[in-house]
């Protein structure tokens, strides 16, 4: 149906899609896991508050979080170029994905680590742990199913904003769909990109119920 | 019990919360001396104050005033790497268990040595002893999520030991299970007391865990300690409003006397008197009869102890020789009001 050409570039987008996704959010991760765990320990009723540093905290990540990510990518294309030494193709993206997802994913992490029940964190001190110890051996292993399913809702969100780059020529599977579909009405790309970008997304959230549900000791 | 040996002494304790709608006071000059090796009962009504107080024991809760001494060692004095290495001396257990929901029985009970740094094999074999020791050796691979509540109580009480602790404190520990499970962990706790020799205190709402289980009990009403004394004293002749209110209520809350005519008396079996036939006694002595309304006895502490609420004739007189004769008969008694 396809020349072979075609079919190449859009296994390319696959690839570069992929790239995209799985780099920033994984670096996304890296930032927001320990801003979430953050904002929850230094909440005024949390294990260690410290109150002054949640406020601000919570302000900056409210701030990036409001503007949309379409914007964003714009607005910081200087501090991408100083980053990465250009604004365009998938490197160029990660960037801007990295700053958008990286306080979403702290606001996930949040909301699950609060899951765990405050009366397992009250024994635990009553152990004798420490705020150290409690993070690392109770709050993260009891949210996990929880952290999990986060993940999987943040992946796809990530692979959402990529496609979106494709405006600024972000490279993936975004950028061919607005090259072919939206400047040059070819439609029938644009379909095949967005049947992909469906599928995709049907996999990262299949694969990370699964691994919940898997992890989740609650449930027998 | 003075010459025993103090293992948590509380001196002059507060506890003030303050909120935007001001001060709360949970706790009020609180005094008290625990000793070694004694199951002590800390007992009132919700909102009295004993769960703050039980976790002022353990510094989860810090005092706003006077001292809360542990093993010689003042906990405000404490730094935090101290304190936490205090804590491991003091298990904990809880209403809700509060077990690690993603770790399976035996990993549970490994936690505690975990956090104190000993080694995961060490941890194991041990954990694997404490679960041998509360009966449930043969569920160290299940999750909480596929054990009963007194399964998990277990558990939890095998993990609060894990570490050698000198006192257990347990909140509320049988307020979750089944009158049936609640004996079956009361027996545990009364074991591991008398085979480890472990202080143990009990915060409970329920008069019954206390007669079954401790020999001292501190009544704590609207966050004073309103009574203190031995189970049995306190049992048999409640000074205090709210040690009558607890202990009448426990076993006559049900029953209404208001439809009775004619006085009533709580009368109270000491353990002294167990195998006098008192009632008979009454009768023929006052040459009156009596109507029984209520009857309980039970084992406290190895003594057989009861109470009765008798219904006295409508005669002045005649329920007046039974009066005097109880007293003559040193029995302990106390009229009920039509209110109980």
């Amino acid at each position: 149906m396809f020349e072979a050409a075609v079919i190449k570039m859009i296994g390319m987008g696959i690839l570069e899609t992929l790239y995209m996704v799985f780099v920033s959010s994984a670096i996304a991760y890296l930032i927001g896991l320990p801003l979430g765990i953050i904002l929850v320990i230094t909440d005024k009723n949390g294990i260690h508050p410290m109150v002054a540093i949640n406020k601000t905290l919570g302000f900056v990540v409210n701030i990036v979080r409001s503007v949309p990510f379409i914007i964003l990518l714009i607005t910081i294309l200087p501090f991408t170029r100083l980053v990465v030494g250009t604004t365009y193709g998938a490197n160029a993206t990660v960037v801007p994905l990295i700053v958008s997802a990286a306080p979403f994913i702290a606001r996930m992490v949040e909301a699950s680590i609060k899951e765990v029940p405050e009366g397992v964190i009250e024994a635990a001190k009553a152990m004798g742990a420490s705020t150290f110890q409690i993070i690392w051996k109770v709050l993260i292993p009891e949210a996990m199913p929880s952290l999990i399913t986060g993940s999987a809702i943040a992946i796809t969100t990530i692979l959402g904003y990529s496609a979106m780059s494709g405006f600024v020529g972000g490279g993936g599977l975004g950028d061919i769909a607005i090259r072919y579909g939206y400047h040059r009405y070819q439609t029938d790309i644009m379909l095949v990109t967005v049947v992909i970008l469906v599928i995709i997304v049907q996999l990262i959230q299949d694969i990370g119920l699964k691994l919940a549900l898997k992890k989740d000791k609650r449930i027998s | 019990m003075d010459g025993r040996e103090v293992i948590v002494k509380i001196r002059d304790l507060d506890k003030t919360y303050y909120s935007k709608y001001g001060k709360t006071h949970a706790l009020k000059d609180i005094n008290l001396d625990i000793y070694k090796g004694e199951i002590f009962g800390i007992i009132g009504l919700s909102g009295a104050g004993k769960s703050t107080l039980v976790r002022c024991i353990n510094f989860l809760e810090l005092p706003t005033k006077g001292e809360v001494i542990f093993d010689g060692l003042s906990l405000s004095s404490l730094t935090e790497k101290e304190l936490r290495k205090a804590r491991t001396s003091m298990g904990m257990i809880f209403q809700q268990f509060n077990l690690l929901a993603q770790r399976n029985a035996l990993d549970n009970v490994c936690f505690p040595l975990e956090i104190a740094g000993v080694s995961r094999a060490k941890a194991r074999e041990r954990a694997l002893e404490l679960l041998e020791l509360v009966g449930i050796a043969d569920k160290a691979k299940s999750y909480p999520s596929q054990l009963s509540g007194g399964q998990q109580q277990r558990v939890a009480i095998a993990r609060a030991l894990a570490t050698n602790p000198k006192i257990l404190l347990c909140d509320e520990a049988t307020s979750a299970l089944d009158p049936n499970t609640t004996s079956s962990i009361l027996e545990l706790l009364r074991d591991i007391n008398q085979k480890l020799g472990i202080t143990i205190i009990i915060i409970t709402h329920q008069m019954s865990v206390i007669e079954r289980l401790c020999q001292r009990v501190a009544i704590i009403d609207k966050s004073y300690i309103a009574e203190l004394g031995k189970v049995t004293d306190v049992f048999t002749n409640p000074q205090s409003e709210i040690a009558k209110e607890l202990i009448l209520s426990h076993g006559i809350k049900d029953i209404s006397f208001t439809n009775e005519r004619g006085r009533k008396l709580r009368i109270v079996f000491d353990g002294r008197s167990t195998y006098e036939p008192i009632i008979s006694n009454i009768v023929l002595e006052a040459k009156a009869p009596v109507n029984i309304l209520y009857a309980d006895t039970r084992n406290i502490d190895g003594k057989a102890v009861g109470e009765m609420v008798i219904q006295l004739p409508e005669d002045e007189l005649l329920s007046s020789n039974i009066i005097a004769y109880l007293k003559q008969i040193n029995i302990n008694f106390m009229e009920v009001e039509e209110n109980v």
